[in-house]
């Protein structure tokens, strides 16, 4: 049997507890994260929504920013709204920082405004149909690079990608229903069957990187003499 | 009353409406949403790290300082604001006045606050806000009155503390009120829920949903006095899921804005406090970062009528 992962989430603001929820729900172990030793002690990690700008100030502020760019260079990291702009190559509307380790452009507040925040079901590559998608103030990805693959769209930009070792979501799979017979308006609605596929493919990535890395472990040490060969691909 | 089943909106809420509205709301916890007047004071609010900005005409304490009818923010002021910032932004309503509360919407506001700290429009009822897309936050004294608001649609709850006094006394005392009612809940056999919606005066079906989870359906923020980041800390630690700040930041005293520098110093520092809730050594950084605090009022010594949270039911 495959070892529980540890995923960390991001937990300097926004909704990272519903991400601890979703990942406790896929059989791996949530670890919040606030400092650069936090960091060191994950297998991978989650960006979650919440307010960019916000993450960037307490990024820099804690000295985080660099840890952070190093791990999301090499291990597991998924943003998800908010997490998917600090991932981006180039953010506009406005224009800001971000850690640049996935090859693409997002534009901030891209649909409009809360009033304009919508729910949708598109299709998605991931095994098991449509997928229920919950945009809020959503950025949009207006260019991917020819190394990202698309797991799914909406109106013909992409919204779930992967590019090797990063997962990026413009919406949040930490909201996804799935399909449910009623929505009364109660607030029973909002706890009422969660799809977790999403992350259910982040921590089979956070697995196998994990699994990949061990090997690479023990092949290096049966090897005779030491070499350099990193895990890089 | 007749004619306000639907307040003229095109889009009563549907199942979706509610889940996009505390959508929003989830995504603000762990953060700071600071009251601002101008685009000036929103610019310093983003860059220091605020997850959104109410827009104001006037904080809390200079509506106590000049007294008058309290009315929502004008439309300028709010689309001056709201050009100024990528965070979302906010506005308040008087409480039961569902035509400001169209006129917010209408405006694009991603959240309205239907607030005691403007002088209440109606003294039986409050916003149907169900029938809005936009989401509401309404204040709350104890769990019975926190539940009436979410069933008439609030996506979040806060404290009422005391607005505009720079004392957090009363954030406390009601959060406190509010974690206590549900704790209790939590203990209770069916027949007790029963007579514990009587007692709260809320449905029943909230009380039996907040006895099962132990927590609000909606995230549970505080506001009202906080002023320092150690006040922010402390609400945080007794359950705030995050925190508003109202005059406390831009105010030097009820009637005098700090200068650029010491707003500054304390918006960062209350934003950091408010994630470090719980680390007292970055606590003691930021306390000693934050230059000076606004002078304040004392709530023991205030006369009953001058209190805003009394208002709401």
């Amino acid at each position: 049997m495959q070892p529980i992962p540890i995923i960390g989430v991001l937990a300097l603001q926004g909704d990272y507890e519903s991400h601890a929820r979703a990942l406790e729900q896929v059989n791996a172990q949530p670890k919040m994260v606030r400092t650069a030793a936090e960091l060191e002690k994950v297998d991978g990690l989650i960006i979650p929504g919440g307010e960019s700008t916000t993450f960037l100030k307490l990024l820099e502020r804690e000295g985080l920013f660099a840890p952070l760019e190093k791990f999301a260079c090499t291990r597991p990291t998924f943003g998800t709204c908010a997490g998917c702009i600090l991932l981006a190559k180039r953010v506009t509307h406005p224009e800001q920082e971000s850690l640049g380790v996935l090859d693409a452009t997002v534009e901030r507040n891209a649909y409009g405004r809360q009033i304009d925040s919508q729910i949708v079901t598109e299709e998605t590559s991931l095994p098991g149909g449509p997928l229920e998608m919950v945009f809020i103030r959503a950025p949009r990805l207006t260019h991917v690079g020819s190394g990202v693959e698309v797991l799914a769209s909406r109106d013909g930009f992409p919204v779930l990608v992967r590019q090797k070792n990063i997962l990026a979501a413009t919406f949040h799979p930490e909201l996804s229903h799935a399909k449910s017979p009623s929505q009364s308006g109660s607030p029973d609605d909002l706890e009422r069957n969660p799809d977790r596929r999403v992350h259910q493919y982040f921590a089979q990535m956070v697995r196998d990187a994990s699994q990949a890395l061990e090997n690479s472990k023990s092949a290096q040490e049966s090897l005779p003499v030491q070499t350099t060969v990193t895990n890089r691909q | 009353m007749a004619n306000h089943q639907n307040n003229g909106n095109a889009n009563p809420e549907s199942g979706h409406g509610l889940r996009l509205k505390v959508g929003l709301a989830e995504m603000l916890k762990g953060g700071v949403i600071m009251d601002v007047i101008n685009a000036e004071q929103a610019e310093i609010a983003e860059k220091a790290g605020a997850v959104a900005v109410m827009a104001l005409e006037r904080v809390p304490a200079q509506i106590r300082a000049e007294g008058g009818v309290a009315r929502m923010a004008s439309p300028a002021i709010i689309k001056e604001i709201m050009a100024a910032v990528s965070i979302p932004v906010m506005a308040k309503c008087r409480i039961g006045h569902f035509a400001e509360a169209q006129v917010l919407q209408e405006l694009g506001v991603d959240f309205i606050d239907e607030s005691e700290v403007l002088t209440p429009a109606d003294e039986l009822h409050h916003v149907n806000k169900h029938d809005f897309k936009t989401p509401f936050v309404c204040g709350a004294r104890d769990l019975g009155e926190a539940l009436r608001r979410i069933a008439e649609g609030a996506a979040m709850i806060r404290t009422k503390g005391e607005a505009g006094t720079g004392d957090v006394v009363h954030a406390v005392k009601h959060l406190r009120q509010i974690v206590k009612d549900m704790r209790q809940l939590t203990v209770m056999s069916e027949e007790e829920l029963f007579a514990a919606a009587k007692d709260h005066r809320a449905p029943y079906e909230l009380i039996r949903m907040v006895a099962k989870a132990g927590k609000l359906p909606v995230p549970n923020f505080s506001a009202g006095g906080i002023a320092t980041p150690a006040d922010a800390a402390l609400v945080r630690q007794l359950g705030a899921e995050a925190v508003f700040v109202g005059s406390g930041i831009f105010m030097s005293d009820s009637t005098h804005l700090a200068s650029i520098e010491e707003a500054t110093s304390r918006a960062r520092a209350i934003v950091r406090a408010t994630t470090f809730f719980d680390d007292p050594k970055v606590l003691a950084e930021t306390s000693a970062e934050c230059t000076g605090a606004m002078k304040g009022l004392a709530v023991a010594a205030m006369d009953t009528a001058s209190l805003m949270q009394t208002r709401g039911w």
